[in-house]
């Protein structure tokens, strides 16, 4: 079967359950049976041809730019792991089907698992290791998924957390590692990095590689000091336990160290990082077992133990270690596996783990008692066991390897740690099974049906087939060795797996370490207890302080830089501006063009002041919001003269309409606010803020300076538009030229913006009034006098009279843009403020009740207008906005000129009235609420109308 | 001269001005017509796209006016490439908006949504940075209105300080365009380009500061540290959807500052040495350190998403802020993945938030909301995305970039150090609160009466979907992606084919 279908099996697969457990329970576990097994014998057609030396192997192009492609090979290593993740994995859907009670979810639980399995697969299979790092990443996500499955336990949820931050950690770190390696080696591809380990190991960059990708293998197989998370993964359901957290995953971190083993070994870094931490790593994981009470967490240290044991074996580096290794992950592979699902089945028939509320359950479980006797026997390594076929290798090669110039460390330390290992492996079969029946069981435990029991019972009969007949397994375990070790040395000659060779150190280690256990399981009580009394560090509680101190600093660091207030984020804004500014500027040369000392005229001189008395002003008095609305004022007429002074008409008209409507707009909205604005900040931040808005408004000044004192270092384009203004735009007024038509564009977009803003007035408002500002509008006590005559006659009168006038002005205005100063533009604030006056001489409501168009409908019919006018150009074959004009001749009237940028200037005339006079009507609904007096009659006083009548 | 280039700006813009004059009292028309002209302007913009993937870059003159006198746009692959990202985006937004009834929940909000539309094509299609301003001031004012849509006092709070800030930027591009213009005396991109080029070296100090003025400029609408402050407080009190469609607008910055640091000023250019190569790449990576842990430290969900959208966008400019083609072309890649993962997280934080009701999105664990396996299964594919753990396309962006730093000059440490750092924040960030929020939830589940809130119509659930296949389509497709990203960056870089296709070719010839 290809590769790539092996991979992607169980992925496929993994759509299954969730769909399958409809039809019940058993056709989910029977279907994702089925897929495991299909994979696995997809595999298994492979695997004469790999052992016999041919490689396999499957290549697709992903992202050949960066040198990630789908790759897959399948060299015996490959295929002993895949063999070990799809068959273990199939004996866990079995035992998994029995164990999930009615009130778990089978279909997800099926679904993390495959897709756990296929991520597992993958990274065994993988050729590429840009791909293997999905893979591995993809273990991590499915293991918290699985992890977290009881999501209403916090040890589900936490444990899950803490296998993800640490996995996940180690797999960045990993990232970083296998991208260095790639570089080095100019290649991502497994294959092409296993044949360059003179240039890896020569390179600079060899020992942080090898850091960082230790951390990832030590993380993922819990190493010390990352040994942790594991015992905490165990809030799992037990086949996860079984499967990701004794046999598969956890044995990930040790494939990667086997795979890489030929060009990554061999070095001093190697092996003092290595095969210390698996030395540390299978002692104190030893140690901690013996006095763990709960059997998970017993079998999870125990765990721990063996795969620094493994891990040791690999730092090592010579090739009777590696053998030794691939045979101990066969080995423990077997043995744990059956102990969890003995656990598993003890939990699940007794419903407790903790050892000592059990005991006596030989006679209750008798077919349960006979697995975990085997299996334990086999981990404290017994002879005719295979634990004990592959520890007495590692303790053999122990012997032989020196540790920074002392030949005992090693033996020493490892003789501890197979004895420690024996104490808990007896522990677990004593403590549980031996002894009297107790009758405080909290359930009456029994024998659990086939289902449950054979996939352990199987794995049994496999611990004492290797055990007894070791040359049944023989060439497999030397062909994947020998695929480790990648012919950078070989195996001694005539070596063979077996059980008697000799009476060697070895073998007395081995005398020692039983021994030693058993007396240690007599001696457990008093032990026990001066263990429980002894301090420790907390693994857990260390891990979930810093994690507290992480989240607590982030949100500290968080809540400081963003508290919200905006002053401070204006004034964060103006230093970064000026400093970059001012960086740019230091940085680079300036050349001063010489303008001679041009005296000021006197009106300019009078503006400059004013405007520097106004702006002054303004800044001491802001808090009178009356009074600065004036001063703005000031600054914007001075201004709008210094735009006429400069020959800008078209501007200064402009200019001047904005300001009157804006600021009677303001003056509308200040009807409702505070007359004053409230001090909210302390002296000493207003001091900071003055200081850094005299810095900006310097640095602005500066900058307008340099631009005076400087010349254009090309050719502008408005020589362009001045001569072109007449003969391609038809007008003699560039300004108004520019605007319709050079850059009609901009104002088609600015005309938007206007429009917009309305709207977003119109759409705030009626928010604002569906809320609780209503209920404060409603109860609105004015906090002014108001005057007795709110529609005054003289007012009223004078508006009324001016209206016709401001609108034939309007008119005016808009027809003579294209040649005079005016325009769509001016005309519409005319106009506008014509509308205006009404609204403020009769008041809001009789002036709405007036009016016949909805403003809504005129920015719309506005904005319409101006990109109709636009597309017209289309179908003359022109761009958008393209204009044309010619003349027209109406008798009696003189010839006049009609262009199509008028239109368009409807657009924008009908655009801004529209807009401004929504803004207006906004504001008159507010005020509407406010008990606003509404009266039926223009003016308050009305001469000619008959009051007593 | 095709008119198609126009269309994606004048669609929009006639369509929200039909809604408002015509149908701005039924709701099902304007529902219908947004949706259709949003589905519309997807179809124009692959055809755009597809011309512009031949290589031709075509130049549109409005008016008929010859550059640089009079205003052009300009679809090129990156302005093509980001206006169909847009209207694909727009198109799901929209669909959940439908699907969810915010629309129901304030006025204007189609008209509105398309005249957004307007303002982002417009920015990304325009070849005159004058017009650029324009273009962000209309979707500036656009996205105020959007933002503060449906009122609120905490909302019109945060709108305040959004509109606020971003008129500083405003402001701050108008004297970074006049400081620009009075040297150079022309505001057409190309024709900048060609007279950037030809400054005299002795008189570059006002350029300089202009350069620099626009880059900040487009820094804060990038959201680039220390002027990012706008966006925390926006993103999370604005609408689920309309938060999802500000995914584009950050990248409208980053879009901006790519054209401008390839066409104007790019990196061999004399002139700017110095200025975007000292601070970009520190800020850029502060950008990402401060989402990435804003991220671990929130409170709440809406504002996680809006702390990952800042860290996001510090990938992203980390990866412009090389300066070099292949971190350009990575960037580019980074551009689609940011938009899509960020906006999926808000519309499934829009998910909980609803069916939450009053509670909103704090981080704490409350009664599950409905459908609580299908929101928690869908954050935690938009978690994997945004924090760039494989298998989504977040991972293969993530290391296109550290490989995209290794290969620039420079020591690549720092960069590779700060990228898989916040990696492992943003996981652990993320674990914590989905496990907090949707697995917690879990124990209080037999107590917890079942929540009011209505459960999620199907169509925001497809919208969410939609743009999740299109992140797994990113990932399966990254090689032919990534050789159009190639492409597009050799575009970029290769300047002239821009400036003959805008001034004419005796204009480049010069």
């Amino acid at each position: 079967m290809s590769l790539f279908l092996i991979v992607a099996l169980p992925f496929l697969g993994a759509l299954l359950p969730g769909l399958m457990v409809q039809a019940g329970r058993r056709a989910c576990s029977i279907t994702t049976g089925l897929v495991t097994l299909l994979a696995l014998t997809g595999l298994l057609v492979n695997a004469p041809a790999v052992l016999s030396g041919e490689v396999q192997t499957a290549r697709l192009e992903w992202l050949p730019g960066l040198g990630m492609n789908a790759n897959f090979f399948l060299d015996p290593l490959g295929l002993f792991f895949a063999g070990l993740i799809l068959g273990i994995g199939l004996l866990i859907i079995i035992y998994a089907r029995f164990y999930l009670s009615r009130e778990d979810s089978m279909g997800e639980f099926f679904t993390y698992l495959l897709l756990f399995q296929g991520a597992m697969v993958g990274i065994v299979l993988s050729d590429n290791v840009l791909v293997l790092l999905i893979f591995w990443e993809l273990t991590s996500l499915s293991s918290f998924l699985l992890i977290g499955y009881w999501k209403h336990t916090a040890e589900g949820r936490q444990g899950a957390r803490m296998a993800l931050a640490v996995t996940g950690m180690g797999g960045l770190a990993l990232i970083g590692g296998m991208l260095i390696l790639g570089n080095i080696v100019g290649s991502y591809d497994l294959t092409e990095i296993l044949q360059n380990r003179e240039a890896i190991q020569a390179s600079p960059l060899y020992l942080p590689a090898l850091i960082l990708i230790l951390l990832g293998c030590f993380t993922k197989s819990a190493q010390f000091p990352f040994h942790f998370w594991l015992p905490h993964a165990m809030a799992a359901p037990t086949p996860v336990s079984a499967y990701l957290h004794s046999a598969t995953m956890v044995k990930a971190g040790l494939f990667l160290m086997a795979r890489l083993w030929p060009v990554l070994s061999g070095t001093d870094a190697w092996f003092y990082l290595v095969g210390t931490a698996g030395l540390i790593t299978m002692v104190l994981g030893a140690l901690i077992a013996i006095f763990k009470d709960d059997l998970k967490a017993l079998l999870a240290f125990s765990t721990v133990s063996h795969l620094g044991l493994i891990t040791m074996l690999l730092g090592f580096g010579t090739p009777f270690a590696a053998l030794a290794a691939v045979f101990h992950i066969l080995n423990h592979a077997t043995f744990k596996a059956a102990l969890f699902m003995t656990a598993g089945i003890v939990d699940h028939e007794a419903h407790t783990r903790d050892i000592k509320r059990l005991g006596g359950l030989r006679k209750l479980m008798p077919v349960t008692f006979v697995i975990a006797t085997v299996a334990s026997l086999s981990m404290a390594g017994i002879p005719l066991f295979n634990g004990f076929l592959s520890k007495e290798m590692m303790l053999e090669e122990a012997v032989h390897t020196t540790w920074a110039g002392s030949h005992w460390v090693l033996p020493v330390f490892v003789t501890i740690g197979a004895l420690f290992s024996a104490a808990y492996s007896f522990r677990y079969v004593a403590h549980t099974f031996l002894g009297p029946v107790r009758d405080d069981y909290p359930h009456k435990p029994h024998d659990p049906g086939f289902g449950m029991w054979a996939p352990a019972a199987f794995l049994c009969v496999l611990v004492l087939a290797i055990g007894l007949m070791p040359f049944l397994v023989e060439p497999l375990v030397f062909t994947v060795a020998e695929a480790v070790i990648g012919g950078v040395g070989e195996i001694e000659e005539g070596y063979h797996l077996a059980i008697w060779h000799g009476l060697t150190p070895a073998l007395l280690m081995s005398g020692i370490a039983v021994v030693g256990g058993l007396l240690l399981l007599a001696l457990h009580r008093p032990l026990d207890r001066a263990w429980i009394a002894t301090p420790r560090p907390e693994a857990k509680a260390m891990f979930d302080r810093l994690m507290a101190a992480c989240v607590g600093g982030a949100r500290g660091l968080t809540d400081a830089l963003h508290d919200g207030a905006l002053t401070r984020y204006a004034a964060i804004f103006t230093v970064t501006v000026v400093a970059a500014g001012a960086h740019a500027f230091w940085t680079g040369n300036l050349v001063v063009a010489d303008r001679g000392g041009a005296i000021p005229d006197l009106v300019p001189l009078v503006g400059w002041a004013l405007l520097v008395v106004s702006a002054a002003w303004l800044a001491l008095s802001h808090r009178r919001r009356l009074l600065s609305l004036v001063l703005v004022s000031i600054v914007g007429l001075v201004i709008s003269i210094g735009f006429n002074y400069f020959s800008a008409p078209d501007l200064a008209l402009t200019q001047i309409s904005v300001e009157v409507v804006t600021v009677i707009l303001l003056l509308l909205a200040l009807n409702f606010l505070p007359k004053t604005t409230p001090v909210e900040s302390s002296v000493g931040k207003r001091t900071r803020d003055g200081l850094i808005a005299v810095v900006g408004g310097l640095g602005v000044g500066a900058l307008s300076y340099a631009l005076l004192v400087h010349e254009f270092a090309f050719e502008t384009i408005s020589d362009f538009h001045l001569e072109n203004s007449y003969k391609g735009g038809g007008g003699h007024n560039v300004v108004n030229v520019i605007l319709v038509d050079f850059r009609g564009f901009d104002t088609f977009g600015e005309i938007i913006v206007l429009g917009i803003a309305a709207l977003v007035i119109y759409a705030a408002t009626e928010a604002l009034l569906s809320g609780p500002v209503r209920a404060r509008l409603l109860n609105w006590v004015p906090d002014m006098v108001r005057a007795g005559d709110a529609h005054p006659l003289m007012m009223v009168v004078a508006t009324r009279v001016m209206m016709p006038v401001v609108l034939m002005v309007g008119f005016y205005i808009f027809l003579r843009g294209h040649n005079e100063p005016g325009g769509g533009f001016i005309a519409g604030l005319v106009v506008a403020i014509g509308v205006v006056m009404q609204y403020m001489a009769s008041g809001f409501a009789w002036a709405d009740r007036r009016q016949r168009f909805p403003y809504h409908g005129i920015i719309g019919a506005g904005v319409l207008a101006a990109g109709l006018t636009g597309i017209g150009a289309w179908f003359a074959g022109q761009p958008f906005l393209t204009s044309d004009f010619g003349y027209a001749r109406i008798p009696p009237f003189n010839e006049f000129e009609l262009a199509t940028a008028m239109a368009f200037d409807l657009g924008v005339f009908l655009a801004v009235v529209g807009a401004v006079l929504l803004s207006l009507e906004s504001f008159s609904r507010i005020a509407r609420r406010s008990n606003e007096q509404v009266s039926d009659y223009a003016m308050d006083i009305d001469p000619s109308r008959n009051e007593e009548a | 001269m095709s008119h198609w280039i126009i269309v994606p700006v004048v669609l929009p813009a006639l369509l929200a001005a039909f809604i408002v004059l015509l149908c701005r009292f039924n709701l099902t028309v304007q529902r219908a017509l947004s949706t259709a002209g949003t589905a519309v302007m997807v179809v124009i913009a692959t055809g755009l796209m597809l011309r512009a993937g031949t290589g031709a870059i075509d130049v549109y003159e409005l008016g008929d006016w010859p550059a640089p006198f009079g205003i052009v746009l300009v679809a090129d692959r990156l302005a093509t490439m980001m206006v169909l990202l847009t209207s694909v985006l727009a198109l799901a937004v929209v669909l959940y908006v439908i699907g969810t009834g915010w629309d129901k929940r304030g006025r204007h909000f189609h008209a509105l949504f398309q005249f957004q539309l307007m303002g982002v094509c417009g920015a990304f299609l325009t070849g005159d940075a004058f017009n650029l301003f324009v273009f962000f001031e209309v979707l500036l004012i656009a996205s105020y209105g959007l933002m503060i849509h449906s009122g609120g006092p905490v909302r019109l709070r945060a709108g305040m300080q959004y509109v606020v800030y971003n008129l500083l930027g405003s402001t701050l591009f108008l004297f970074a365009l006049g400081t620009i213009y009075a040297v150079t005396g022309t505001l057409n991109m190309a024709d900048l380009a060609d007279r950037v080029a030809q400054l005299p070296t002795d008189d570059t100090a006002l350029l300089r500061v202009g350069a620099t003025l626009l880059i900040l400029v487009f820094a804060v609408k990038a959201a680039v540290l220390p002027l990012h402050f706008w966006l925390p407080a926006s993103y999370s009190n604005a609408p689920a959807p309309v938060a999802a469609l500000f995914a584009i607008m950050t990248k409208v910055g980053a879009y901006a500052m790519l054209r401008f640091l390839t066409l104007v000023f790019p990196p061999d250019l004399e002139a700017t040495q110095g200025l975007f190569d000292f601070w970009l790449q520190p800020a850029a990576m502060l950008t990402l350190i401060a989402g990435m842990v804003g991220v671990l430290g929130a409170r709440r969900l809406d504002r996680l998403a809006a702390f990952a959208v800042i860290g996001s966008m510090g990938t992203l400019l980390t990866s412009i802020s090389l300066l070099t083609p292949q971190g350009t072309q990575a960037a580019l890649f980074y551009i689609l993945h940011s938009t899509f993962a960020s906006a999926t997280l808000f519309l499934i934080v829009g998910l909980v938030q609803a069916g939450r009701g009053g509670a909103g999105g704090r981080i704490e664990a409350l009664a599950p909301i409905a459908r609580n396996g299908l929101v928690a299964g869908l954050f935690f594919i938009s978690a994997i995305a945004l924090s760039g753990v494989p298998p989504l396309s977040g991972f293969v962006g993530k290391l296109m970039v550290l490989d995209a730093a290794r290969a620039a000059s420079g020591p690549y440490w720092p960069v590779w150090t700060a990228i898989l750092v916040t990696s492992l924040i943003a996981i652990v960030g993320f674990a914590r609160a989905g496990s907090t929020v949707f697995w917690k939830a879990n124990e209080s589940a037999a107590a917890a009466a079942h929540p009011e809130a209505p459960p999620a119509t199907g169509l925001s659930i497809v919208a969410i979907g939609g743009i999740m296949v299109l992140l797994v389509a990113l990932t399966v497709l990254a090689g032919p992606v990534m050789a159009f990203m190639g492409e597009t960056t050799d575009q970029l870089y290769n300047t002239t084919g821009y400036i003959s296709a805008v001034l004419g070719d005796g204009e480049a010839a010069q």
